[in-house]
């Protein structure tokens, strides 16, 4: 199989994590990592991998623009500002993982296919990657009119950028909770627990959904963990799927305890929050390689965008 | 004769005597109660669901009514007293806090993990911006040591707070160690320094003192004590033994007596008191505002209340995580089933 290129630009822990995952890919080949730190461990592991490292950012990498057609930008929000236009102008894909959010939000197995030919793609936040798929899964099954997640990670796992930009969080998940996952209104909360040794990645989801059959809810909603679990080896339900009358009215209430365990490729394994969106980017820019590899990553006007 | 030392009283009984309720304040308690606190000399009338703006969700109970009603019901009755508000980032957002400045809040508790200030410097920030004055609080304290808090403290300083409170969320700090965690931030910042106090184990009026003599002038309490595990520090009850120790609150002791007795009294649901598991809770150091949510996920599953509080200590879990003790009762249950099924279990 033709593999993809890709580029990684940032050299920080997200880029480095990122670089041992797509090695693993079959369908994607790391190319080039672009980095502004020159003694940054992240550019040295690169080198040490095989790839081509440059210390001039992005436009160090866009010397190198033949090596590469897809860009997963590991940096900052207001890096990928002004990245984004630069990587429009020279005909590459991103893949944002920071929270710019300059172009759609996408999940994996929910609604990347809405979002063919799109030049730029958003994962979200990790809440929002851990949790929508499973709001996804019950609204397959019943409309859902609520969903709710909470979600605790470790405090060693929350960066400064994080932590100064906490709402960001919490309203970039719950808007995703409503426009992927189909919820009609949706809330995120996080928590930071500082617990030594650090807790893994957990995540609370309650969906009030209508009146349903209570096997297919579970079914759909195990079936997703299955799928998720292809590209997350370390995401699971802690219990299984309680699904209980919502008290006062003719609706469920379904709650899932998912637990995030990262892969440990340069993140730590505790840091799941981590993990699953570099976990995520590299499915992404998978399902995007398949588009390529048939010449289908084209905008079809034609069809209404989701 | 020098001169009378008063201390800033702000009464939570609208805000932590929520958890009391199960949030379902309505309006119209809300406006008698802010009234008759306000008439008593109430400096500052808190007012918002148990967990801060933005918390009525699944997760740590749906309010009766919106926070948007109740604030409004506040604000229409205070006129001697400023209308507080709290917000914990991660729960709450800077739009909470705007709707809340707009309805007429001018006091901004701004919550967090004693060991996590850097979640809050955007919300202290804004109220400031705002013109609200900031109280920064530094939750689960006994989870912190007093460098810690110095630490933590001095962050919300450079944030712009007003005031960092010492805030025992589990109601475990005893005199000793009130006094070394209100010392070392009272060293450490140039702002105002106070208490935020739980009876779990019946220590809550003794450790404001305590927190005062080391310099605190920013104290909360809780009409009738109305609050989260055993509740908090009783406003009348703190209020007869400042004016006994020659402090000045600027509270008048009958008017909020008869605020106590003939307002918030009534409205309790049942007596706040200290029972077998939110003694447990200052015991074993866990956060006051599980006790109802660990109440009854014990019953769903039939398992001990204690059980459950005690594996919540040993998670470490911190203020928040409410949504953990449903998934700790179920896990314990079917621990138990598992048990009752052993064949040992069956031979012994």
């Amino acid at each position: 199989m033709e593999q993809i290129r890709a580029a990684i630009l940032g050299s920080g822990n997200i880029g480095t994590d990122l670089m041992y995952k797509l090695k693993r890919s079959h369908s994607l080949r790391p190319t080039i990592m672009a980095g502004i730190i020159p003694e940054s461990e992240g550019l040295a592991r690169a080198r040490q991998q095989g790839l081509a490292i440059t210390t001039d950012g992005i436009e160090g990498l866009l010397k190198q623009k033949d090596s590469f057609e897809l860009v997963f930008d590991a940096t900052t929000a207001s890096a990928h500002k002004q990245h984004a236009p630069m990587l429009r102008a020279a005909g590459k894909i991103a893949i944002d993982l920071t929270p710019a959010a300059v172009g759609p939000y996408v999940v994996p197995l929910v609604n990347l296919e809405g979002h063919v030919g799109e030049p730029n793609v958003n994962l979200v936040s990790c809440g929002g990657q851990a949790t929508v798929p499973l709001v996804s899964a019950m609204r397959s099954a019943s409309p859902v009119e609520y969903a709710e997640i909470v979600a605790t990670i470790a405090s060693k796992s929350a960066g400064p950028g994080t932590r100064q930009n906490i709402d960001e969080f919490t309203d970039t998940t719950a808007r995703g909770l409503q426009r992927i996952g189909g919820a009609s209104k949706g809330k995120a909360i996080i928590v930071l627990n500082p617990a030594e040794p650090p807790i893994l990645m957990r995540n609370t989801i309650y969906g009030i959904v209508e009146e349903s059959d209570p096997e297919e809810l579970r079914k759909s909603i195990e079936e997703m963990v299955a799928r998720i679990q292809e590209y997350v080896p370390g995401y699971r339900l802690r219990a299984k799927p309680l699904i209980e009358d919502f008290p006062g009215r003719q609706q469920k209430k379904v709650t899932l305890y998912v637990e995030v365990e990262g892969a440990g490729d340069y993140l730590p394994q505790y840091a799941g929050n981590l993990d699953i969106m570099t976990s995520a980017a590299v499915k992404v820019g998978e399902e995007i390689g398949k588009h390529l590899r048939a010449g289908t990553w084209k905008r079809d006007r034609s069809e209404a965008r989701l | 004769m020098s001169e009378q030392i008063s201390v800033h009283i702000l009464d939570s009984t609208l805000r932590d005597g929520s958890h009391a309720l199960s949030h379902q304040f309505t309006a119209e308690q809300v406006a008698r109660v802010a009234r008759g606190l306000d008439q008593a000399g109430i400096e500052m009338i808190e007012v918002s669901h148990g967990d801060g703006l933005g918390g009525s969700t699944v997760t740590y109970g749906f309010s009766k009514q919106s926070e948007l009603e109740l604030l409004e019901a506040a604000s229409s009755v205070i006129e001697r007293g400023k209308l507080a508000v709290l917000l914990l980032p991660g729960i709450g957002t800077k739009d909470d806090l705007k709707m809340a400045r707009d309805l007429g809040a001018k006091v901004a508790q701004i919550a967090t993990h004693v060991t996590e200030a850097d979640v809050a410097q955007q919300h202290i920030e804004l109220a400031k911006s705002m013109g609200m004055e900031v109280v920064g609080m530094l939750m689960l304290s006994h989870m912190g040591s007093p460098e810690k808090i110095a630490e933590q403290g001095k962050l919300m300083e450079r944030y712009g707070a007003d005031v960092v409170l010492v805030t025992d969320s589990a109601g475990a700090l005893l005199p000793p160690t009130v006094r070394e965690r209100v010392r070392a931030l009272r060293d450490a910042i140039q702002i105002g320094v106070g208490f935020h106090g739980h009876n779990n184990l019946s220590m809550a009026v003794a450790n404001s003192i305590t927190a005062i003599e080391e310099g605190a002038r920013w104290i909360d309490a809780c009409t009738c004590g109305l609050g989260a595990g055993s509740g908090n520090t009783p406003t009348e009850v703190l209020v007869a033994v400042l004016d006994k120790l020659g402090y000045s609150s600027g509270i008048d002791l009958w008017k909020i007596m008869d605020v106590a007795e003939d307002i918030v009294r009534p409205l309790m649901q049942k007596p706040v008191r200290i029972g077998k598991a939110s003694l447990t809770m200052g015991y074993a150091g866990v956060y006051s505002s599980f006790l109802l949510h660990a109440d009854k996920a014990a019953q769903q599953f039939g398992v001990d209340p204690r059980d459950v509080l005690v594996e919540v200590g040993k998670r470490r879990a911190v203020g928040g995580q409410e949504d953990i003790l449903v998934e700790i009762a179920m896990t314990l249950a079917q621990k138990n089933a598992e048990v009752e099924a052993s064949p040992s279990r069956r031979l012994a």
